[in-house]
């Protein structure tokens, strides 16, 4: 039941998210206002996809699957890879120990990268289990980090629940609107 | 422009650059460092060996977008190759719709090199809306939520779906995840149905995932392509496949990188550094 009200549900947020998209980039192209271009990809990207998808299948081997896997993979792998190039240039830029907790937070990430590479052990294997890279980090994680990660979840939930009891009684009423 | 002006302004297309080559580089010379394998990815491997040839299925929910395959098809390919080999039964969905596809990749790819039979070894159900939905309806019945697979075949008509119902006929969920879908399966399918789960995640979600990995709510993890890695490498000493490593070629590359990345940490802090000294000294 729940389910079949989920899929209800999911289609006309599908409808609604398909008329937004159209209509936003269609001004814009329509405008012709910066970047205009990249609307026009986006719509002619969502004309193929769907038509390829609806009219030919999306099972191997299908045309819809062809671009899936030569052009949105690759392409959804290039943005996430990216992610290396800046990280780099950040901690070059910003990673500095100016504090105390600004260095511990430096010698924790710098054993966890290593840590968390076949090099950290290749460089360490000599040394007893327990002072191996690998383990420092393996400690790291199911120490410290896991403390901080409870306090935080704690914190988050305590903050929802309160939150909800402030709507239920009445003391927040910012969701309905109507004044600053 | 003396030395320390130098090391405090590299340009960031130097940067790059350095990063582009040890990426590359390593592909074309290996290292061949050897991969250590953890606790946690021995434990999901350990798990999926206990499990008797064509007893109990796994379900292998691959929720996973294509920003993420880098890192978590290879994990999802090792997983799968590993249950074929073992002829363990595997049913195969995913929460998100940018994974459809993949899974079927997936799925299909690794069936295919054990000779597995669609329907009798293995199904793929694809994509329904409504996380919290779809894992609690699991656990009523399977074929309920579904109703047919993903190629729109009914579930009744598939023997491999002949005796699977809910979770008391899965051994072992696993969910590879770049969002917080493993917190669902956690939250619903461990919490409510005591669901055995394991998971393999992105490398920097792998640290969120430790209190569950504590408490034993997961029984094991792969993180990031490390944790593919050490799969792989389980996989083939166990003898189940001789096919091409991908994540352990990819570790290299990892290896150089974070090498690299802390060599940058370490040259900017020297050049923060000696520039406070420096201007302590003019001071």
């Amino acid at each position: 039941m729940i389910l079949d009200w989920y899929i209800v549900v999911y289609v006309f947020a599908l409808v609604i998210g398909l008329q937004t998209i159209i209509h936003h980039h269609y001004h814009k192209i329509r405008r012709k206002t910066k970047g205009y271009w990249y609307s026009m990809v986006t719509l002619v990207s969502l004309a193929v996809m769907g038509t390829a998808g609806v009219f030919f299948g999306i099972e191997q081997g299908s045309f819809f699957m062809y671009l899936f896997r030569h052009i949105q993979v690759p392409l959804g792998a290039t943005m996430f890879s990216l992610l290396a190039f800046f990280m780099a240039s950040a901690a070059y830029r910003a990673f500095r120990a100016r504090t105390l907790e600004a260095t511990l937070l430096l010698v924790a990430a710098v054993i966890v990268m290593l840590g968390r590479v076949p090099l950290g052990y290749f460089l360490t294997k000599g040394l007893p289990e327990g002072f191996q890279i690998p383990a420092i980090t393996e400690w790291i994680l199911m120490n410290p980090n896991m403390a901080a990660k409870r306090g935080i979840m704690f914190g988050v939930a305590l903050g929802m629940l309160s939150t909800a009891l402030k709507v239920i009684v009445g003391i927040e009423r910012g969701y309905l609107g109507g004044g600053k | 422009m003396n030395w320390l002006a130098r090391l405090s302004n590299i340009d960031r297309r130097m940067i790059f650059v350095l990063i582009g080559a040890a990426v590359i580089i390593p592909f074309f010379r290996p290292l061949w460092l050897p991969v250590h394998v953890t606790e946690h990815v021995k434990n999901v491997f350990d798990f999926i060996e206990s499990i008797p040839p064509d007893g109990q299925a796994v379900l292998v929910s691959m929720d996973y977008s294509p920003e993420t395959l880098p890192e978590l098809y290879p994990m999802n390919l090792a997983i799968l190759r590993h249950c074929f080999a073992r002829d363990v039964r595997v049913v195969g969905m995913t929460l998100d719709p940018r994974g459809i596809g993949i899974g079927e990749m997936a799925i299909k790819t690794s069936a295919d090199e054990y000779g597995k039979q669609y329907g009798e070894d293995y199904v793929y159900l694809g994509f329904r809306p409504g996380i919290v939905a779809v894992i609690l309806g699991i656990g009523e019945d399977i074929k309920r939520v579904f109703g047919t697979d993903n190629y729109g075949a009914d579930l009744d008509s598939l023997p491999v779906m002949a005796h699977l119902t809910n979770y008391d006929d899965i051994s072992l969920v696993v969910t590879l995840a770049s969002s917080t879908y493993p917190e669902s399966w956690i939250s619903y399918a461990n919490s409510r149905y005591h669901q055995l789960i394991a998971c393999g995640v992105t490398a920097v979600m792998a640290a969120d995932f430790y209190p569950w990995l504590q408490t034993g709510q997961f029984i094991g993890m792969l993180g990031g392509l490390k944790g593919a890695s050490e799969y792989e490498l389980l996989v083939e000493n166990a003898g189940y496949s001789r096919e091409r490593k991908t994540a352990t070629i990819g570790m290299d590359a990892q290896s150089v990188v974070h090498v690299l990345i802390v060599l940058f940490i370490v040259l900017g802090n020297i050049a923060y550094f000696a520039s406070r000294r420096s201007a302590g000294g003019d001071a």
